[in-house]
């Protein structure tokens, strides 16, 4: 039997599928689904080929409207979209960010095996759990004042960083060296900041999470070594976070602001998620601002649960920092629009790369990564669910080539929230999670039933599409043996 | 007279459809839908009150502005609601007054973040009664 998307979906090799151009009238690239065969019949229940197709209406995009094997329905733009638009005459949509500005994801290695971890992971959770805040509602350790919430805003993780929470290096290691250019903490509203100074230094809630892991398979030992990861049975910890309720509001304000510039300045689009301005237009220009702010926010964030993280393990392990080899690895966002140069067709172009649940991947010798990792291109981290693994990865040429430089950033969802509630029970959730040897703490068990592994895609196999593609490649992988859930 | 509201299943976040014999029973409806998600309502009392005022171009967004500032006054002042009558409503202005209380974690049972409401999906039925439709962010 036919599946229904073989009449729409021009096949170009077994891990890349094509929607024309003359899907939809309106489009003005054609799309590019990054996916193995049996991924595509859920693609296509959720009609999510769809916003792939809408995302091509927008104003000044090249190449193809991007979409990464760990896809699912967003809103406006799917989650793992990628949409590159001219700054010369394409717009900023900020829909093609999302709420959580700046979500992301930073890795901290350790000197620590997971036969020393083992025997304290209780302790060790218990202490994470403690010293990070998180769950809804949270209120973090850090009391900023509105002052110094600006600073923030502008300086992102110097910031913490000046303030005793982390350490230099760290900055060095982390994407934009953790802090967006063009930060104007005028162009935020004062609701994002009033939503943003409680919330500074938290976790939060949802698909956020801490998680202990222990690296089970190494698929590159020279790129592993060159990140500080040297065995099978190294224990690193994965902190997931964003922006907050911060991001959440810029994105708010924005989205409203620019759904009336699409008006003034003519766009038709097939979905008013979708509201976009002109990159190079005020409302344009006002949102980089404010996104930047959101971005340097969430860095922040990670900079200071870094710190917690740390505290937490030397308390635990009873050894220095320093003992403990407790160095940043990466820390990458996987919500964001970027300014960024591409070759296409021989021809030089400024981009705004807007990422939305896809991670950057810049190969070796590229000039915006880390001279430590100049080599060997940059590190990716994919977490998946905290019942499977996750993955380190590197960036490579053929990102550049054909998705501006992006891979994947997760499992990607499979099953609503509300159907994983209706069929599991999260006790159920952590009995399973505990018999396979993770240790969970959670502010509310309802969430554990909704972030459980089957609402998820499997992480293995998202990441095995973007490595036989070639547009990104896998290095290192880990399971989790302790998870912190908001 | 029927349920108030029922709920959309989506893969990543969760749609609302919110009913009423007018626009006005169909929005404050919607509210206590979003509310219903946060926390479990039966816990709140109606200790205090905001009275908000908004303005929006059509009445659709007005519906998405109108979760919005909850969501905001949620998350700013900790407060969870639970009534709301609004007292005014036209294409493009919208006067209630929302009555909840501010989260206690010894008495309050707290369940989802809900980040933003979205013009995804974004639906105002006029027919036989009214019946809105939004898409949150969660």
């Amino acid at each position: 039997m036919t599946a229904p998307w073989q009449e729409i979906l021009k096949k170009i090799d077994d891990y890349r599928w094509e929607i024309p151009k003359s899907y939809k009238a309106g489009m003005s690239v054609p799309g590019l689904i990054f996916a193995n065969e049996s991924m595509l019949n859920h693609i296509w229940e959720e009609n999510v080929y769809q916003q792939v197709a809408n995302v091509a209406f927008l104003p000044g995009i090249v190449g193809h409207s991007l979409a990464m094997p760990d896809i699912h329905w967003g809103y406006g733009f799917p989650i793992g979209g990628v949409a590159a638009t001219r700054v010369e005459d394409g717009v900023v949509s900020p829909g093609g960010v999302g709420f959580d500005i700046n979500c992301g994801v930073r890795l901290l290695r350790t000197n620590l095996t997971e036969e020393e971890v083992r025997p304290k992971i209780e302790q060790l959770t218990t202490e994470l759990y403690v010293n990070v805040p998180s769950g809804l509602g949270s209120t973090g350790k850090l009391r900023v004042k509105e002052k110094e919430l600006n600073e923030v805003l502008a300086k992102g993780s110097r910031w913490a960083v000046e303030k005793g929470y982390g350490e230099a290096e760290d900055i060095k290691v982390t994407e934009e060296s953790g802090c967006m250019k063009g930060a104007n903490p005028d162009k935020v509203s004062s609701k994002a900041k009033q939503r943003g100074i409680p919330q500074s230094g938290t976790l939060g809630s949802g698909n956020h999470f801490l998680e202990v892991e222990a690296v089970d398979e190494i698929y590159d030992r020279d790129a592993a070594k060159g990140m500080g990861i040297d065995d099978v049975g190294q224990v690193l910890i994965l902190i997931h976070t964003g922006s907050r309720g911060f991001g959440h509001q810029v994105c708010t304000d924005y989205v409203a602001l620019l759904g009336q510039a699409v008006k003034r300045y003519g766009i038709n689009l097939p979905d008013r998620q979708l509201a976009c301005a002109p990159i190079k237009s005020p409302e344009g220009q006002d949102y980089l601002a404010a996104m930047a702010c959101a971005a340097n926010y969430a860095w922040t964030n990670r900079q200071c649960i870094v710190h917690w993280v740390r505290e937490a393990l030397v308390k635990v392990f009873g050894k220095s920092q320093r003992q403990l080899g407790l160095e940043q690895v990466y820390d990458v966002a996987h919500n964001i629009a970027k300014i960024e140069e591409y070759t296409i067709n021989g021809k030089k172009l400024t981009l705004c790369v807007h990422r939305k649940g896809a991670t950057r991947a810049f190969p070796a010798k590229h000039p915006d990564i880390p001279d430590v990792y100049r080599d060997i291109g940059q590190p990716v981290l994919i977490p998946g669910d905290m019942g499977r693994c996750s993955y380190v990865a590197l960036g490579t040429e053929m990102a550049m080539k054909e998705t501006f430089g992006s891979t994947c950033h997760g499992a990607g969802r499979v099953q609503s929230r509300a159907a994983a509630k209706r069929s599991l029970r999260g006790a159920d959730v952590a009995k399973a999670l505990a018999a396979k040897g993770i240790t969970v703490k959670a502010a509310s068990i309802g969430s554990l039933a909704e972030e459980a592994s089957e609402a998820y895609k499997d992480v293995s196999e998202v990441v095995d599409v973007t490595h036989k593609a070639g547009i990104s490649r896998k290095v290192a992988r880990a399971t989790p043996i302790g998870v912190i859930k908001g | 007279m029927g349920r108030d509201f029922e709920f959309i299943d989506h893969t990543s976040d969760v749609g609302i459809k919110a009913y009423g014999t007018s626009v006005k029973e169909a929005f404050a409806n919607a509210a206590k839908a979003m509310f219903s998600l946060i926390a479990e309502l039966d816990d709140i009392e109606e200790a205090e009150y905001r009275d908000i005022e908004l303005t929006a171009p059509d009445q659709e967004s007005l519906l998405v502005e109108w979760l919005n500032e909850l969501v905001y006054l949620f998350d700013w002042e900790n407060i969870i609601f639970k009534r709301f009558d609004i007292t005014h409503l036209n294409n493009t202005q919208l006067r209630a007054r929302a009555y909840g209380e501010k989260v206690d974690s010894s008495r309050h049972k707290l369940k989802t973040g809900v980040k933003a409401a979205t013009y995804h999906m974004l639906k105002i039925d006029r027919g036989n009664g009214y019946k809105v439709q939004v898409l949150l962010d969660i």
